[in-house]
């Protein structure tokens, strides 16, 4: 049986894996250093058009840091002309009130600013840098030149303490919407997971103040909350679907299902330099490895959760037990489950003292893929 | 939140409201996300230019499409659309 193969909705372009920031939960590949040869904006002017002639209409400019890209504008601008909702997805280090302006008059739709606590010291530990006043000052303008301001903060253990001052923070800079992403298991966040999965009493208590505070800033702020799924016993559905809905373009051309699924083994990725974005999307191995439900074991297979979770996510079955075919372990059917509460357990007796965060940087990225 | 009758309904300027020549859909786009219409009520929406009220819109739309007996479920869809701040009202 042919599984129907819908248009993408959603494409994500990270524009560049260079960033200023060295956040230890980033979810880029560890070896981002190894893929140098960014596209040329010619390229993506091209994928941009592919893209949007085929369906997708959700643009994220993502990155590492997209600000450093210096042709950010002219992408903006051709994906105004092209009807995408655009997003710049940024740290807001060294982003200028008159970028923010120059930004607009392309066509940007929205600016989403990464806070990463609502302290200065602890912002300025995890993201390696000194800079939370400056994006404190960028929400703000952003805020003031009409955007939707979208805050982002990344909870984990060094943080989720905060959830309290985290949301004054957010009602302070004028937020219309706050997306509170639990770390998500991948590239650097997995190396580093024992240092940053939260305990379930943390855990608890953190969602309990952000969802009083969704119901009260109800019609003012639209809050996000993206559980941790450690603590779920019903996995994340993948994707939408594998190869459904959305498309990933790495920094050098090549285009992702997800944006973990780089690490996967034998999927045989395609690059945009050498295919097209509709060949890509119908014709290519790694498109149509997991879609439709014909690649399923037990327990997905028979289970009547299927079409939901589509067997949870691959990137982290193939993580947590290095079979990407299997059920996502944290799923409690899954005959792995047991790696969940083994990771909760050494994430319990991890200790910073023994064992320091990796801090994502070049220098690191280096030591990591050698 | 609820709809008042009396005030003048405008499309909300952190949405985007757009026709999708591939899905032959309008669909509302937003910060992370996006709703595809049905046709009923995009044409709703579409009503919500900041000068007419819940009344305008339902006299509107019966004229549009010759007939009547709309006003409850415009209504209906208009509670939901501020609900999700598709929409806003505001007093001058």
């Amino acid at each position: 049986m042919t599984t129907l193969i819908t248009p993408p909705r959603w494409l994500l372009a990270e524009l560049t894996y260079a960033c200023p920031l060295q956040c230890p939960y980033c979810s880029n590949p560890l070896d981002y250093a190894n893929y140098k040869n960014e596209l040329a904006t010619d390229d993506w002017l091209r994928v941009l058009t592919q893209a949007r002639q085929m369906g997708a209409v959700q643009l994220g400019f993502s990155g590492g840091e997209p600000l450093l890209r210096n042709d950010l504008t002219e992408l903006v601008a051709h994906a105004k002309v092209l009807g995408y909702y655009s997003n710049l997805i940024t740290s807001g280090y060294g982003l200028t009130e008159e970028k923010i302006t120059q930004l607009k008059n392309a066509g940007l739709d929205h600016i989403q600013v990464s806070m990463q606590a609502s302290s200065q010291e602890l912002n300025d530990y995890l993201a390696g840098t000194s800079s939370f006043e400056d994006k404190k000052q960028v929400a703000r303008w952003v805020k003031k030149q009409g955007y939707p301001m979208v805050l982002c903060v990344v909870l984990h253990r060094e943080n989720i303490h905060q959830m309290a001052d985290i949301l004054a923070m957010a009602e302070e800079l004028g937020a219309d919407y706050l997306e509170l992403a639990n770390t998500q298991y991948y590239g650097w966040a997995h190396l580093n997971r024992d240092l940053l999965l939260p305990t379930k009493a943390q855990f608890i208590q953190a969602e309990a103040l952000a969802q009083a505070f969704k119901e009260k800033v109800a019609g003012k702020m639209k809050v996000y909350y993206v559980v941790p799924d450690f603590y779920e016993d019903r996995p994340k559905a993948c994707m939408n679907g594998w190869g459904t809905t959305f498309l990933t373009i790495a920094p050098d051309g090549v285009a992702l299902p997800c944006h973990s699924a780089r690490q996967l083994p034998g999927l045989e990725c395609p690059n945009v330099k050498d295919f097209s974005i509709e060949a890509i999307w119908k014709e290519s191995k790694a498109f149509n490895f997991f879609r439709g439900d014909e690649w399923m074991q037990e327990p997905c297979r028979s289970c009547d959760e299927k079409g939901k979770d589509f067997g949870g996510c691959h990137c982290q079955a193939y993580l947590l037990t290095g079979d990407m075919h299997q059920a996502d372990p944290v799923c409690s059917k899954s005959p792995h489950h047991g790696v969940i509460q083994q990771a909760i357990d050494a994430a319990h007796n991890a200790s910073r003292t023994e064992q320091p965060l990796v801090f994502r940087n070049s220098k690191n990225a280096r030591l990591l893929s050698n | 939140m609820t709809l008042h009758p009396d005030l003048a309904i405008t499309f909300s300027p952190l949405h985007r409201l757009q026709w999708e020549e591939a899905q032959q859909k309008y669909i509302i786009l937003y910060p992370e996300g996006m709703v595809e219409l049905n046709q009923s009520s995009a044409e709703i929406l579409k009503c919500c230019n900041g000068e007419r009220n819940v009344q305008h819109i339902i006299d509107e739309l019966e004229t549009k499409f010759a007939t009547s007996g709309l006003a409850k479920d415009i209504t209906a869809f208009l509670n939901v659309a501020l609900e999700n701040s598709w929409i806003q009202q505001k007093v001058d």
